[in-house]
């Protein structure tokens, strides 16, 4: 596999704010690639640096073995999607897919025929003479998908593609977003807010915060093993505590909390230390009891029961500890049984040591 | 429907009379057959017949056409390029900058006239149609730049994003994409430019000369030797150019406004 786009050292500013710091990243061609992070976290910003609309303050940007730090959009091999897609309202489905052909100066039916051909790619035919504003939300999304991917980008970037569509909408064209990146074999990089968008959708996440690059990793991995409780957070639920390490062994580390009696549970990835630490364990790993349970757990912390949502075909439990934190266990239903453990009843957390992470507080940048 | 309270309706009706009624009145007279006073003699279209046989009448509209042309198609090719100008610099977004730029709208006529004409006799320039002309182009540049600008505003900046990210050099990017998408405002911008400069007295009369006799001036001119059926004709005929021009720029400021909601929407 060779690298698509590389950026080493990218930093960018909008005066006082650094909206990119010091971002090194290196994607793989035909990979789909997310970037992941709360608004203001600086994705787009990355985006627009690859796409040539903004240029880094310092670093480098690769795009196939070809330095394009300083080259105009239009010198890059790269086309955009739009967050609200910016269709040209004044012109029709086709001119609008049309245009970058057009800008490169492309015969009339070479136009005609690639129009046509990516149109039907998109599923719009019969479409060609109507007005961006007489579509749909989704019809929309494929005119700009389709004005993009004509112009056979090596990378398709794509910001916040499917915000703007509502549920239903969004999940067909979460499965038409990989179909069409299996047909014109491009590497597909995507921003998103959405974390269930990015781990269903990407080979790869990277996990973006306070325009620093926090994780790059398969999404299995962001999952199971985030780098910092801030990444744990942004993934997923996940219940969180603060602590120290008092002991290490084997790749298991001794927690001791205010207020509670101490938790074993994983190193951090970067190895043990003496240090302030959260730990983070994933709701659907507790084992929530009236009873304490004899099958052999490592650690054991009582709580009470604060709310029961009941979610069809799992229960969420909020539970109370003693240091006043709320925690979330997850318990599939298997029988119709509701919620067997009734608000204000006392129960134990049981987990095993593997089950749990340490994470370090203050993580070393990527 | 909601119901009304009469005395509001009764309020509305008498403003509509009271800013009407003295056209509806003159359009009347106009076709009144009586030479002299307003008793009704008769209707008949003499007046108008006489209007366009009258050469000095004909000369006037058309000098009034062509510096109305003039000076808004000057307006309108400086004031795009202010209001891109503007828009597109930092530093201009002060309000300072709006303040000044639509100071010359607010500015009593009089008072623009008495400077324009000292200006025009210190720099020596001679008085005439060039005159006339940039007189007129005072007004109508603000004019432009407030209304190209109010439209610029709405526009998403991701479409020039888009275009350039399309391939489209900065010259394709402005024809293409922001000169289109400014053509309601432009357009607007242009009907409302030719009517107040076609109606324009006060600085007219200051900086004309000889042979640059324009419609409004001619209007005056006459009427110091009594008012006529003519004069009534040739108001009536202003009056209804000028609405049409203003109507229809309101109604292409309309559309503006309507494709760009159309456009949030989506």
């Amino acid at each position: 596999m060779n690298e698509s786009v590389v950026l080493d050292g990218v930093v960018k500013t909008h005066g006082p704010i650094v909206a990119v710091d010091h971002v090194s990243l290196s994607i793989q061609s035909g990979e789909f690639f997310s970037i992941l992070g709360p608004s203001g976290s600086g994705k787009t910003t990355v985006l627009r640096l690859i796409a040539g609309l903004d240029r880094p303050d310092q670093g480098e940007i690769v795009i196939q073995q070809r330095i394009v730090t300083s080259d105009s959009p239009h010198e890059r091999p790269v086309n955009m999607v739009f967050q609200h897609y910016a269709l040209f309202p004044h012109m029709s489905v086709f001119d609008n897919v049309a245009f970058g052909l057009k800008m490169r100066g492309e015969r009339p039916s070479n136009i005609q025929k690639a129009v046509g051909h990516m149109l039907a790619l998109v599923r719009l035919q019969g479409k060609e003479k109507r007005l961006p504003g007489q579509l749909s939300g989704g019809e929309q999304q494929r005119v700009a998908l389709a004005r993009a991917l004509v112009n056979r980008p090596v990378v398709l970037l794509l910001d916040e593609p499917l915000a703007a569509l509502d549920q239903q909408l969004r999940q067909e064209m979460q499965g038409e977003l990989k179909r069409l990146q299996r047909e014109v074999k491009a590497t597909f990089i995507c921003v998103t807010h959405q974390q269930d968008e990015a781990l269903m959708l990407s080979d790869r996440v990277a996990v973006m915060h306070g325009g620093k690059l926090l994780q790059v990793g398969t999404p299995q991995e962001i999952y199971e093993q985030p780098v910092s409780s801030t990444v744990a957070r942004f993934i997923g639920l996940s219940n969180l505590l603060s602590g120290t390490i008092t002991r290490f062994e084997d790749g298991l580390c001794w927690v001791e909390h205010e207020g509670l009696s101490p938790v074993v549970v994983k190193c951090p990835p970067q190895g043990p230390s003496q240090g302030a630490v959260t730990v983070m364990i994933r709701p659907e790993r507790l084992h929530v009891s009236a009873e304490v349970s004899v099958n052999g757990y490592d650690n054991t912390l009582p709580a009470v029961v604060n709310q029961c949502v009941f979610n069809g075909n799992e229960v969420l439990y909020h539970v109370r500890l003693r240091n006043e934190a709320i925690w979330m266990a997850r318990v599939p239903i298997t029988e119709a049984q509701g919620c067997p453990l009734t608000v204000g009843q006392p129960v134990f957390l049981q987990w095993s040591a593997h089950e749990g992470l340490a994470l370090p507080t203050h993580p070393a940048p990527l | 429907m909601k119901r009304i309270p009469t005395s509001f309706l009764l309020n509305s009706l008498m403003v509509m009379l009271f800013l009407y009624l003295p056209v509806v009145i003159l359009i009347g007279m106009s076709f009144n057959a009586s030479t002299m006073g307003i008793a009704w003699k008769g209707f008949t279209v003499q007046w108008y017949q006489k209007l366009v046989m009258d050469p000095s009448i004909l000369d006037a509209t058309l000098n009034s056409v062509f510096i109305a042309c003039v000076s808004t198609g000057l307006a309108l090719i400086l004031g795009v390029g202010t209001a891109i100008g503007l828009e597109k610099s930092q530093g201009m977004q002060m309000p300072l900058v709006n303040m000044v730029m639509v100071l010359p709208l607010v500015i009593p006529e009089i008072l623009l006239g008495v400077a324009l004409l000292m200006v025009f006799v210190l720099c020596r320039i001679p008085l005439g149609f060039g005159t006339i002309i940039i007189g007129h182009m005072v007004f109508n540049l603000p004019l432009t730049v407030v209304i190209v600008r109010a439209r610029l505003r709405k526009l998403d900046p991701a479409w020039e994003d888009a275009a350039r990210d399309l391939g489209a050099t900065p010259w394709n990017v402005l024809t293409r994409i922001t000169l289109p998408m400014l053509r309601p405002a432009i357009w607007g911008a242009a009907l409302l430019g030719f009517t107040v400069s076609l109606d324009d007295f006060v600085v007219t009369f200051f900086v004309a000369g000889p042979g640059s006799t324009t419609l409004p001036l001619k209007v005056f001119s006459m009427i110091k030797t009594g008012i006529t059926p003519e004069i009534n004709a040739l108001s009536a005929v202003m009056v209804v150019v000028s609405m049409i021009c203003v109507g229809l720029s309101w109604l292409f400021q309309q559309r503006s406004t309507v494709g760009s909601s159309e456009s949030t929407l989506s």
